[in-house]
């Protein structure tokens, strides 16, 4: 048997895999067991199928399984076949036990579970063999590792009475077998799972495709199986080696999303093993440690926290309250006493954060609850006859209409609960209510929590420290840039500097100069598997409140005498915060105890010194912690000439991981005074590392130094500064799709470049570091030069700081790719045509023998054989096919430059890309001869001329689909050979992007459908990608609607990269781009630029590695980007995995680009990255150079590939073994680095393939769209009208999609007449209904639909209404799911029924009426019209900056859940009111338009809810508000008052 | 960057000439420095470039985008100090740099560049004006001493920074005033004399001592080569004397003209000319060379060709001619293909302002007798250049009027045997062999014995000599104390 989990292997690390997934369960309110509910269970699993995946074998899915109550009858019937009479059903436990193949193995844990039941006194009554279908059709890798499975009965003792009492002795004998069995260290005791071990449920999973739950386990077939209830679970993993033990369901829940806090979460349970005991276990509780394991999957470390917390006696729906907090902190409408209870909680635990669909069951109450931001589907509907059927999705099962009462969904941070002993459904509010009044909490929280601003402000002051500020900020390795473009916008303006290009400076362990250590992490963000979250639009849901202090015991739930606790609003301590804390005893009357360690040490102790100083710190801080200090104060404060600081980061860490390892973490606050925080990526690194709190005293002196003396301007500066770290925060954590600093702290959210992995185990145990580097001795080292430096004679350093030189190039600063000297020589050669010119820059990017700027500067290659003739070696012509140009919007650059690029491209057959920002239809044919740009883009639009060539195209061959979908319009997709779905962006991998209005132009305004002058945002996440079947979902929307294109994934290199890669192959992409962090921008947050994601080499390798390994590679084609430059990177990026390579900056640069990097101000002085119609004029690139550029890299590359004697492109790929380590290397930080694991060849059998060599299957054959394609065909070929009916379910997806790719291939975006293909469908529609639909389209639903209908609306019409059958309510039933509309630009929908969360957002064009919407209701919205004729949720608006909104306002309470950031709520107005002149939208009376579209909606639909507002006009208008963005508001007057202009 | 749309809002602003007709009445400088408004309006035009490509076209690297900034800010001490960091000298190239800055400029490619040369003659003006130009003496002696030979750019560069890094340093000089080329190639109405005075002054109190009318090496200086030295030290006493030496002697040995006539009378070096007059200005000792109404021809296109001009036209001459070998460079040049190198044009410097006939492509054939061991007139070609090769044009040649001649055609070598004497190795062209990069630079072969500025790359520009000299102090530093603080 393979071992169950390919174990860590170069670059690829098994504790990187992801999953998510389909979720359902199906249950009878009173309890009432059935085996139809089994078989139930199953058929929702069949129906989520595509929730699912399979591996590169058809045959192996990622695992399902279904968890449903003990069937006794069943049980107790097999067992005395055995003669094992079973005790009444509650009186015995059953363990299904997953076992080791080999015998002996098994035998050793069969063993061990009986001693377990017995050391706890209970009985074993017998085991039994679980019969499989062994004839199934397997994947030989599924049967090898497929265990033998077996169930033991387990009777109750003589002292337990109870089942309660049974099901935790049960609980502690397997946490105990479990414990005793990891300690055997057994090679097959990895092997060892056990899925259930209670008296109430059993759970029935394995590593099987969905359909195959039902079919292996034979007792799910037996009549006798009945149950109450059945949970079930299909997994999307990203790759393929999962394993039978990680299929969900647990043993209590399944779960769809991802908790990014785990590793935090799962540290501070180590932390809090000594602090935390339990009135209700008592000893056992010890029993129960670790807790966790490392290799588990994150909803196993859930199940197993929750499990603990109703073990220690909360109650199911409170334990999960505690971990899956409601976003509570903002929230204005909560009830004052559920507040209360989750303030009261919030210090007990940090919430296990990251989007969740969490169904939960003990086998008495099922439920199921979302996270706070509700960022997974979870509809339900209940049945007259008693049935609840929960699922990822609607119409998983089918149900009569006419039985269904309610068809509702679970709401972002709700909860829903069937108590089958009560036979009842409690709703969220009543669980919460009776959970939140249990206890006085208002009155606790009152009592107890001590706001560190209400303390008065302490007259000490802290001893002056004797050396000078200069000195001091030297020391700390302050440069003129920290204080130029770090500090100083931040406390003008309140937030974060903007810069623009990609970074190109030197990685730190290859630089010169004297880094800090912050800047050898880089952040971590989300990609695919879980969604960033969009700190400010959505910021309701982000909290920076920090508990600085103990922690109270976790499982002390009988408290009567809760301990005090300390609350900081946010992290960043100000000096009388810090002062406070330091004298806080006397403030709390001894209850809090400061105690400060200091981190400086003397300079003359040197380089050895640190270790031992680390050491007797973290002894210091143990000892203080035992003898009673429970804030600890780690300080640099008193650094000297005499006294080096050890790195803040690293002190932090260290004492951080000690406290935790000691499990004295918890009853301890840590608190970091530093000299050395300045940036947020440095307080970023101090929460992720442990710091509750950080107090940077060095930035805030130099921010009141910077006021000069005028004590006001520094307060507000110090303020601002403040103000700035935490949006700052917000946005690190969001990135990652983390909310609150409470789980942030400690998470770890990071990885290390150059760093000694020794070194990291130690003092930062568990952060990836793949590449070595600099251990603890080269980090003193680091330190004790800045300080030395700081305190010597230097002259440049007397009277002014190190001048940086890391964002911008500077003399005696940091070095960069790019220099004079490279852009020069690379604008002289391509616009020369001199190859030899070329040949001067690339030696100067290449040659690194001297200057080390990045990781494969240290490569070399390594030829295997001779070399070949240059002749021999495959034609440059063919080798330009594999470049492509990186995705820059028209917007971010300008009309000319992005026209250059993509003449360029299509005159050498590589491929140009549009960039997120649409793409004028005019570019789409062929260009004729004697043609000059402004013919073909209109003379208005274009500031400099080009001519063009017969032959010459001006369209982007690559055709990307961002967040924001500015401009994806059917058409649009059509016509694109590549379609890349961007998830991230190497400048600023998990963030999204904000045109100002004033650079949205006529012309861009045009091309992304949006009013120009008004702003456009593109969210940090695709509302329809969550995780990575939504992505597999939006995979096969694009491929419907261009069956042509290759469907392309872009990601950003971050450890994890392969893993996720594999998930995107196996989501059938049939591309993937792998973009190094140092891509380029027009606009980034200069944090996100600097520490955020990390080199190509290391994402591709991983990549690489992990594709060949799980044998995906063959079908898709691999993509590397960033800082590429020259035939080198090329050849480098090839040997490394690529099949395929993207330029930007480099072909910027040949148009005239001289790396200004002010693209984010507009004024770009060569006309590349400005709107500016003055500084477009100066544009002087040509085609000619680009293409020039493309050939010179291409020769350079046959160069190379001569010398390596490889004739063959594709021969080159994957041959990582034809690279080494240039030898020689003797710079003192780079001399520690080790390739190894880029360069590691995943031994697989040479046969398998290592670059793409076949095609995906998408799954087209069996799509609804054939059929409809078939029938409209007349409409299709002649416009004639026509008429289709068919049935529809959920997995009929993507409906109408292929349909309107026809339609727009034939009529472009203007499509066909409306109404002219009318097709009636009856059923539940599955995902992505109508998407795309283009004009001239009817999809006229009767039935319901589930999530994203109608996103990229592109001119048609969606109409669903419900089941004349079905009963109830439209304003209270829901009929569409999550992000319906999304990115819509033209077309109407009517749904007469509730839409989920997100509805409307990015819409541009689109008119939709709805009769009620969840949360963050039309975010981001740009244009288009929406009327809800019924309640909304929160956040209506967000960010919403063009159309409008009518919303019914029944009880008048719209406006508290409306984001009024942006928009300002209106009367509507009849035509006769509205003022005169006054600009309207779409130029008519709000009245008139709204009664228009009630009307239509009245009369597609037949809503009673219309009719009624209707039939009383006068009255209900008056209760319409119209949501008018402020901006769309100026720029209609703007336009009109230009008009008139005009006119006159 | 002081403003971001500056450079689309504001011109470009020249400095200021006094007209032709007053300036050419007197050897003052004419250039007025810009005013406060002037220069401030003038920094905003700069960019702040992500790559300052200005930094890398200044040989001494001058962090430009940041005292231009701060010049648009009015904090014009900090750009003083900014300025300063890589400059000792920007009054010296405030005034007589070619900017190579300027062509490097990014606002060059399509517009007129920064008045970068403008903004840092603004900030050292305002520097010494407000009194913020003050000795830097060290604050600790090292004890070492160190010998430099000559009191060019090159050495008073390096002296200043040597002093300041503590050691004593004493600064050798043939003729009887400090400042080389300063003092005596380049005329007072483009380097005010006081200029470098002030400086002298300034190192005197950071603790140099200047030893003028003092040759070094070897007594035997040719003939038309300035020497005012009254006392010679041996090679090897000033070995013996100090811890480390700098050859920074210039290289002042003029390119020569063989062709007959060369040697009549009339027919000088430039510098035959130039220095007299320098002395004239200042002492008041009369220049033997007079040209007034005379006809002159300056041989050679170069900035000496041009000093040579202004001066001629200061004496009243007849009339003024310049020749070029090379044939006439464009007006403009191709941006694209050039920038941001130093472009190959037609410069005309504000001594071609004042008067003066230029001629390109031709070479010169002879020098005409009057029959008196006078020059009477030139006898010239016509040349053709086609691939790097030039032929005469025939049947072109043509008589010149004639009553001076003046060579400035460039300078070949350190004069005399001043590098035999110290046993130093040169390179093909005949200067002292050594490295500008990397370990071991400026050392010449002979142990403690460093080369900088002309005397080791040749004849160029002041800048590329404050350059050197700076360099070659932090190796003479680090050669004395194991290391050095001292920037590159």
């Amino acid at each position: 048997m393979e071992p169950a989990v390919y174990e860590r292997q170069g670059l690829y690390d098994p504790s990187n895999e992801h999953d998510a997934c389909g979720v359902g369960f199906v249950a009878h309110v009173k309890g009432q067991k059935s085996h139809d509910i089994v078989e139930q269970g199953l058929l929702i699993l069949k129906n989520l199928d595509h929730r699912g995946a399979v591996g590169a074998d058809p045959l192996q899915g990622d695992g399902a399984g279904i968890l449903i109550q003990i069937p006794d009858q069943f049980y107790r019937e097999e067992m005395s076949r055995q003669g094992v009479i079973l005790p009444p059903a509650g009186e015995y436990g059953v363990g299904m036990v997953f076992l080791p193949q080999e015998a002996a193995s098994r035998h050793a844990c069969l063993e061990e579970i009986e001693r377990s039941v017995k050391a706890e006194g209970q009985v074993v009554l017998g085991w039994r063999d679980v019969p499989v279908n062994r004839d199934m059709p397997m994947s030989p890798t599924v049967r090898d590792k497929e265990p033998v499975i077996r169930q033991v009965f387990v009777g109750r003792g003589s002292d337990v009475f109870v089942t309660d009492a049974l099901e935790r002795k049960l609980y502690i004998i397997r946490r105990r077998a479990a414990n005793a069995i990891k300690s055997l260290k057994l090679k097959h005791g990895q092997e060892f799972y056990v899925p259930s071990f209670s008296a109430r449920t059993v759970n029935y999973k394995g590593l099987l495709l969905a359909h195959q739950v039902g079919v292996y386990y034979l007792d799910l077939q037996d009549e006798r199986t009945v149950s109450a209830l059945a949970l079930v679970h299909q997994r999307f993993s990203t790759n393929t080696f999962p394993t039978w033990d990680l299929a969900h369901p647990f043993r209590y829940i399944a779960h769809n999303g991802e908790i990014n806090t785990v590793r935090g979460n799962v540290n501070w349970f180590k932390a809090r093993e000594q602090a935390i005991s339990s009135p209700i276990l008592g000893d056992d509780l010890k029993k129960v440690w670790p807790l966790h394991y490392p290799g588990q999957s994150d909803s196993a470390s859930f199940d197993n926290a929750l499990e603990l917390l109703v073990m220690g006696g909360y109650s199911m729906a409170q334990a999960v309250m505690l971990m899956i907090p409601e976003a509570w902190e903002k929230h204005t409408l909560m009830d004052e006493n559920r507040l209360a209870f989750y303030e009261y909680h919030a210090a007990m635990m940090e919430p296990w954060d990251g989007p969740a669909a969490v169904a939960f069951t003990d086998g008495r109450q099922i439920g199921a609850t979302l996270d706070r931001n509700g960022l997974r589907p979870a509809r339900y509907l209940v049945t007259d006859d008693d049935f609840v059927v929960m699922a990822s999705e609607s119409g998983v099962l089918p149900i009569p209409e006419k039985k269904i009462v309610k068809k509702w969904r679970l709401q972002p941070g709700k909860m829903f609960l069937i108590d089958m002993d009560q036979g009842r459904i409690i709703d969220d509010k009543e669980i919460k209510d009776s959970l939140a009044r249990a206890k006085p909490y208002r009155e606790w929280i009152e009592r107890i929590r001590i706001k560190l601003d209400a303390i008065p402000a302490p007259e000490e002051e802290t001893d002056a420290v004797p050396a000078t500020l200069l000195d001091r900020q030297q020391a700390f390795g302050y440069t003129q840039e920290d204080i130029k473009v770090i500090i100083e916008p931040m406390i003008q303006n309140g937030e974060e500097a903007t810069g623009s290009m990609g970074t190109d400076s030197a990685l730190p362990v290859l630089s010169n100069k004297n880094k800090t250590l912050y800047t050898y992490f880089k952040q971590l963000f989300a990609q695919v598997t879980n969604p960033p979250i969009d700190p400010i639009r959505e910021e309701l849901v982000m909290s920076l409140v920090s508990f600085v202090g103990p922690k109270p015991n976790l499982l002390n739930t009988t408290d009567i005498n809760p301990p005090i606790r300390l609350e900081v609003s946010q992290p960043v301590l100000k000096c009388a915060d810090m002062e406070k804390l330091r004298h806080i005893s006397k403030y709390t009357s001894g209850k809090f105890r400061s105690f400060e360690l200091d981190i400086c040490y003397p300079v003359a102790w040197g380089r050895a010194g640190i270790e031992a100083r680390l050491a007797s710190l973290a002894a210091d801080a143990e000892d203080a912690v035992r003898s009673g200090a429970n804030i600890l104060i780690v300080s640099d404060r008193k650094v000297d000439a005499g006294h080096v600081a050890i790195p803040a980061l690293l002190a932090t860490s260290a004492i951080h991981q000690h406290l935790v390892k000691k499990g004295l973490r918890t009853s301890t606050g840590l608190v970091i005074e530093t000299g050395s925080a300045r940036e947020t990526h440095h307080f970023a690194l101090l929460g992720g590392y442990g710091a509750e709190a950080v107090h940077p005293y060095l930035a805030l002196e130099t921010i009141e130094s910077l006021a000069k003396g005028d004590a006001e301007k520094a307060d507000k500066y110090v303020k601002n500064y403040v103000k700035a770290i935490g949006k700052g925060l917000n946005k690190v954590m969001s990135k990652m799709g983390i909310s609150t600093y409470m789980s942030y702290t400690g998470a770890q959210i990071f990885e290390a470049i150059g760093l000694q992995n020794d070194f990291v185990e130690k003092y930062f145990t568990g952060t990836p570091s793949n590449i070595e580097g600099i251990g603890v001795f080269e980090v003193a080292d680091e330190a004790i030069r800045l300080h030395n430096e700081a305190f010597s004679d230097d002259p440049v350093l007397a009277n002014m700081l190190d001048a940086g030189g890391e964002y911008a190039f500077r003399i005696r600063g940091e070095e960069h790719v790019w220099t004079p000297d490279s852009i020069a020589k690379l604008q002289h050669a391509t616009r020369s045509g001199k190859f030899e010119t070329y040949r001067e820059y690339a030696k100067l990017i290449n040659d690194q023998t001297r200057r080390h700027l990045t990781l494969r500067g240290l490569f070399e290659f390594r030829p295997a054989g001779g070399p070949v003739p240059l002749d021999e070696v495959e034609p440059a012509t063919e080798i330009v096919k594999r470049f492509a140009t990186g995705a820059m919007s028209l917007g971010s650059i300008s009309t000319e430059a992005h026209t250059t690029l993509a003449i360029a491209m299509n005159r050498i057959g590589g491929k140009s890309n549009t960039g997120e920002g649409g793409e004028d239809a005019r570019r789409f044919a062929p260009v004729a001869g004697g043609t000059m740009l402004s013919d073909i883009i209109g003379k208005s639009r274009i500031e400099r001329d080009i001519e063009l060539n017969a032959g010459d195209s001006l369209r982007s061959a690559i055709k990307q689909v961002a967040s924001g979908r500015f401009g994806v319009t059917t058409e649009y997709l059509v016509n694109a050979d590549q379609i890349q779905i961007k998830m991230a962006q190497g400048a600023k991998p998990g963030e999204g992007g904000q045109l100002p209005g004033h650079k949205v132009s006529e012309y861009i305004g045009f091309l992304r459908h949006s009013v120009p002058g008004v702003g456009l945002i593109s969210p940090p996440p695709h509302h329809d990608i969550y995780s990575i079947e939504d992505l597999a979902q939006l995979i096969h929307d694009l491929k419907n609607a261009n069956l042509r294109a290759s469907i392309s994934v872009k990601l950003v290199s971050e450890v994890g990269v392969g893993t996720v890669a594999a998930g995107v192959a196996k989501a059938k992409a049939d591309h993937v781009v792998i973009a190094g962090f140092d891509g380029g921008t027009g606009a980034s947050p200069q944090s996100s630029i600097k520490h955020a994601g990390t080199p190509w080499e290391l994402g591709l390798a991983e990549t690489q590695q992990t594709l060949v390994l799980n044998r995906l590679r063959s079908r898709i084609r691999v993509q590397v980007d960033g800082q590429m430059k020259t035939g080198r990177d090329v050849v480098i990026g090839a040997l490394l995995g690529a099949d395929e390579f993207g330029f930007a900056t480099a072909p910027l640069v040949v148009e005239g680009c001289i790396m200004m990097r002010k693209c984010h101000l507009n004024t770009c002085p060569v006309g590349v990255a400005t709107q500016d119609p003055v500084l477009r004029k100066r544009f002087t690139g040509q085609p000619e150079h680009v293409v020039n550029y493309f050939f010179f890299v291409a020769e350079e590359v046959r160069e190379i590939m001569a010398q390596l004697g490889i004739r063959r492109f594709d021969d080159l790929i994957g041959r990582a073994d034809l690279l080494d380590m240039r030898p020689g290397i003797d710079h003192w930080k780079a001399r520690g680095l080790d390739f190894s694991k880029i360069f590691y060849q995943p031994q697989v059998p040479a046969s398998e393939p290592r670059h793409q060599t076949e095609g995906q299957d998408h799954g087209l054959a069996r799509a609804l769209d054939h059929k409809l394609i078939e029938q409209a065909r007349p409409a299709l070929e002649r416009g004639q009208k026509v008429q289709i009916e068919m049935p529809i379910t959920n997995v009929n997806r993507t409906c109408g999609t292929m349909l309107s790719g026809e339609v727009a291939r034939r009529y472009g975006h203007a499509g066909l007449a409306d109404d002219t293909i009318h097709v009636r469908l009856t059923g539940t529609a599955g995902q992505s209904f109508g998407a795309f639909l283009a004009r001239g389209v009817t999809l006229d639903l009767t039935g319901e639909g589930n999530d994203y209908v109608g996103k990229g609306l592109s001119g048609g019409r969606i109409i669903i209404r419900p089941n004349r059958d079905f009963r109830g309510h439209t304003q209270e039933n829901i009929i569409v799911g999550n992000t319906v509309m999304y990115g819509a630009i033209a077309g109407d929908a009517f749904f007469s029924g509730v839409g989920g969360e997100r509805f409307c957002v990015r819409n541009s064009g689109g008119t939709a009426i709805v009769e009620g919407v969840g949360d963050h209701g039309c975010e981001y919205m740009t244009g288009g019209t929406v009327v809800v004729l019924g309640m909304t949720g929160r956040n209506f608006a967000a960010g919403m900056s063009g159309g409008i909104a009518y919303v019914l306002d029944d009880d008048g309470s719209f406006r508290n859940r409306c984001n009024l950031a942006q928009v300002a709520l209106e009367k509507v107005l009849p035509a006769n009111r509205h003022a005169a002149g006054e600009p309207l939208h779409l130029g008519r009376a709000d009245e008139e338009q709204l009664k228009e579209l009630v009307t239509r909606h009245a009369e597609y639909t037949g809503s009673i809810t219309a009719k009624a507002i209707l039939g009383n006009w006068e009255v209900y208008r008056e209760k319409f508000v119209k949501v008018y963005p402020h901006e769309y508001k100026r720029a209609l007057a703007e336009m009109a008052a230009a008009a008139e202009r005009e006119a006159a | 960057m002081g403003k971001p749309t500056g450079f689309m809002e504001f011109e470009r602003l020249s400095e200021a000439y006094e007209p032709v007709e007053h300036r050419l009445k007197h050897y003052k400088e004419f250039v007025h420095a810009l005013n406060d408004d002037d220069a401030r309006t003038q920094g905003a035009r700069c960019m702040d470039c992500g790559i300052p490509f200005c930094t890398n076209g200044c040989p001494v690297n001058n962090i430009i985008p940041d005292w231009n900034d701060l010049v648009y800010r009015g904090n014009w001490k900090q750009a003083l100090d900014v300025l300063h960091s890589t400059n000792n000298f920007p009054d010296f190239t405030g005034r007589i740099c070619p900017a190579p800055c300027e062509a490097a400029c990014t606002l060059g490619i399509n517009a007129a560049p920064v008045g970068i040369k403008s903004i840092e003659h603004f900030i050292i003006d305002k520097g010494w004006e407000m009194g913020w130009v003050v000795p830097e003496p060290p604050k600790a002696r090292t004890g070492k001493n160190v010998a430099i030979v000559g009191s060019g750019p090159a050495g008073l560069a390096a002296a200043q920074q040597l002093a300041r890094a503590g050691h004593e340093v004493t600064v050798f000089e043939k003729n009887d005033r400090i400042g080389g080329l300063l003092a005596y190639g380049i005329p007072d109405f483009k380097l005010n004399k006081s200029v470098v005075d002030r400086r002298v002054a300034q190192m005197e109190a950071e603790g140099v001592k200047f030893r003028t009318k003092v040759i070094v090496g070897s007594k035997d200086v040719p003939a038309g080569i300035t020497n005012d030295a009254s006392e010679y030290v041996s090679a090897d006493q000033i070995k013996q004397d100090f811890d480390a030496v700098l050859l920074a002697a210039g290289s002042e040995v003029p390119r020569d003209l063989p062709v007959p006539g060369r040697e009549l009378k009339g027919v000088y070096a430039a510098l035959e000319f130039l220095i007299p007059q320098n002395k004239e200005v200042r002492q008041g000792k009369a220049n033997p060379i007079n040209v007034k109404g005379k006809h002159v021809i300056v041989i050679g296109g170069g900035d000496t060709g041009s000093d040579c001009v202004g001066t001629s036209n200061r004496h009243g001459a007849a009339s003024v001619t310049q020749f070029e070998l090379m044939p006439m460079p464009p007006a403009h040049e191709n941006v694209a293909l050039t920038w941001p190198y130093w472009p190959y044009k037609l410069r005309t410097s504000s001594s071609h302002d004042e008067g003066c006939a230029r001629d390109f492509a031709v070479a010169t054939k002879r020098f005409i007798d009057d029959g008196r061991g006078n020059v009477k007139a030139l006898r010239a070609v016509r040349v053709e250049w086609k691939d790097g090769r030039m032929s005469e044009v025939a049947g072109s040649e043509f008589d010149l009027p004639c009553d001076n001649a003046f060579l400035a055609m460039g300078f070949t070598n350190p004069v005399g045997t001043l590098l035999e004497a110290f046993g130093v190795a040169k390179d093909e062209r005949g200067n002292a062999r050594a490295t500008t990069d990397g370990e071991g630079c400026y050392a010449t072969n002979v142990s403690k014995v460093f080369a900088a500025g002309d005397v080791r790359r040749g004849q160029s520009l002041v800048v590329w000599a404050i350059r050197e000299g700076r360099q070659a102090a932090r190796e003479v530093d680090a050669f004395l104390m194991g290391n050095s603080t001292l920037p590159r």
